[in-house]
């Protein structure tokens, strides 16, 4: 328990250690600039934050529907006896490794992508944002499903009662019911995304560049981080990737304690009912 | 009109539903297509004999087996680091901590669990980054550095799926232990463990299968493409998530792009199997509380 607390506060503590010189020795405009060029001694990261941003929002645009479909399904839109089929097979798809995604989307989407477009590599924006969606789906569906599973206990008796179909229940009790919820899913659901270093690794291209558009190839954080290690540069392109581990894991952190605040909040007023 | 709305919105959930099969089969069906052909001891060994490859006497080239060696060893040692850390914190959380504690111990596995795993691994990186600035200066990313960052990183699946085994545990269980005499250790050890035990066992392979397909993290600690079978645990390794990841970027021949699809397939396999277990031993568990909950 307390090697828990202590490995939490270890990291931020080493990160920090490691990222202080850049705040210390007066580099903050370096490493937050737009500009990476690390032998002429620029370092910006903000192309890559901004990067970070834009595939894991984009992920959640097209996975966040999907998964939003897919709980609407087995909470009464779809037939009863798919319900379970459907839940464990979504189960199943969390456990098939990261890598695979990206081994697949590498031999499959990025030749594919490359044919519809033939202007791009290939490697870019769109063929991460896709194969992203892919990958946190199964987590945003559960995401959803836990939040919806709460409510769900509790309205269904009450609106059967009151002569709801069960997918009218669904669309006017129990969506706007826990719409509060879906938001926390859809938050959890983007850190997540955010999160993921080998897909945009793999198929985002890593051009440290703000992208103009969903074909051009893009880098993020996570990927910054894997890049400068394996590429063994100068010490101040090392000092922005502990700038960039410390973005992430501040965001991460923010996300978490901000949802668990607003939980919190609504904990009581659940109770009593 | 709300009829109307509502078999529009029947119509989207379907179209969800099977948008989403179709992708899944798309690509489990292409993996399993093309793995299966690359299935066979050549994939493993390659030109070495099979059992000079196992024991060890002959090193092996173009094969994918010092790198399940190397994950099974990561594996292995990132359980033993991890397992009994997880669950003697999950037991705590669940039967010993006081209130107020313990909503900060949850607090602080929250978000160790929401630490992204590439962030791990740089703070293994950075641990060895000052091992060398300070004590010392010979230290550099090896397996057990990954082990220990891999702990880490399923450290809290672990203590969340022995508390909340623990906690749905039906209190009538937790109360006649210690209405009988038993101290609370006592009822632990001989009551809520043997009852819970399948729930945790199925949090433990979940976690072993986290850790058998994070890529990121030994990414950063010490895995590299071509080291042969692991020499120690301050020495480099090969690993099969990086491998595959390896070959997608680097397969210069349709012998290499087809071994990446063979290591994909076993990998699969193996977080497949993984899986079914844990999942086999939920469901046993939910029923044989569903059972005991009639009778009484």
């Amino acid at each position: 328990m307390v090697i828990s607390c202590a490995s939490v506060l270890a990291i931020l503590g080493f990160l920090a250690y490691f990222a202080l010189p850049i705040f210390a020795g007066g580099h903050l405009g370096e490493i937050f600039s737009w500009e990476w060029r690390p032998f002429q001694g620029q370092c910006g990261i903000l192309p890559m934050a901004v990067g970070s941003f834009l595939l894991a929002v984009t992920a959640m645009g097209l996975a966040y529907p999907l998964g939003l479909g897919i709980c609407g399904f087995a909470h009464g839109l779809g037939p009863r006896w798919l319900r379970r089929p459907l839940l464990g097979l979504i189960h199943f798809l969390t456990s098939i490794p990261t890598v695979i995604y990206g081994f697949v989307s590498v031999i499959f989407l990025v030749p594919l992508v490359r044919g519809i477009f033939p202007e791009s590599t290939g490697y870019s924006w769109l063929t991460a944002a896709l194969t992203l969606s892919l990958m946190v789906l199964p987590t945003i569906v559960l995401l959803i499903q836990a939040q919806l599973q709460q409510v769900d206990g509790r309205v269904r008796l009450a609106s059967a009662a009151l002569g709801f179909s069960p997918a009218q229940t669904f669309l006017w009790v129990l969506g706007p019911q826990a719409s509060r919820g879906l938001w926390a899913a859809a938050v959890l659901g983007f850190s997540r995304a955010l999160g993921d270093t080998i897909i945009a690794l793999m198929v985002a291209g890593n051009a440290p560049q703000v992208p103009h558009s969903l074909l051009d190839s893009i880098r993020t954080l996570t990927a910054h981080i894997a890049l400068v290690v394996a590429t063994d540069s100068t010490s101040q392109a090392y000092q922005s990737i502990f700038a960039s581990g410390l973005i992430l894991f501040m965001v991460t952190t923010a996300i978490n304690l901000t949802l668990r605040r607003l939980q919190s909040g609504t904990r009581p007023a659940a109770s009593h009912d | 009109m709300i009829k109307r709305l509502t078999s529009l919105a029947q119509a989207c959930s379907w179209l969800a539903v099977v948008t989403t099969l179709g992708l899944v089969l798309l690509l489990l069906g292409f993996l399993g297509l093309r793995g299966f052909d690359a299935l066979n001891p050549a994939l493993f060994f390659g030109k070495t004999p099979a059992w000079a490859a196992i024991t060890a006497r002959l090193p092996v080239w173009h094969g994918i087996w010092p790198a399940c060696v190397g994950t099974v060893t990561l594996v292995l040692l990132a359980s033993l680091l991890a397992i009994p850390l997880g669950l003697a914190s999950g037991i705590y959380l669940a039967s010993y901590a006081p209130g107020p504690w313990k909503r900060w111990f949850a607090l602080a596995v929250e978000l160790l669990a929401a630490i992204p795993s590439i962030v791990m691994g740089l703070f293994g990186f950075a641990l060895i980054l000052f091992l060398k600035k300070t004590l010392a200066p010979q230290a550099n990313t090896c397996l057990l550095l990954s082990a220990g960052c891999l702990a880490l990183l399923v450290l809290p699946y672990l203590i969340l799926m022995t508390q909340t085994t623990l906690e749905a545990l039906p209190s009538e269980l937790r109360l006649t232990g210690l209405s009988l005499g038993f101290t609370p250790w006592q009822n632990l050890v001989h009551i809520l463990l043997p009852a819970g035990g399948r729930g945790i066992l199925s949090g433990v392979i979940l976690a072993v299968g986290r850790a058998a397909e994070d890529t990121a993290v030994i990414l950063l600690t010490g895995v590299v493409a071509n080291a042969g079978l692991p020499s120690g645990i301050l020495g480099k390794y090969e690993a099969l998530p990086f491998h595959i990841f390896y070959l997608a970027a680097e397969a210069r021949s349709d012998a290499e792009l087809a071994q990446g699809f063979g290591a994909a397939l076993v990998l699969l396999l193996l977080t497949a199997a993984l899986f079914l277990g844990a999942y086999y031993l939920q469901n046993t568990l939910a029923k044989a509380w569903k059972q005991k909950d009639l009778l009484i």
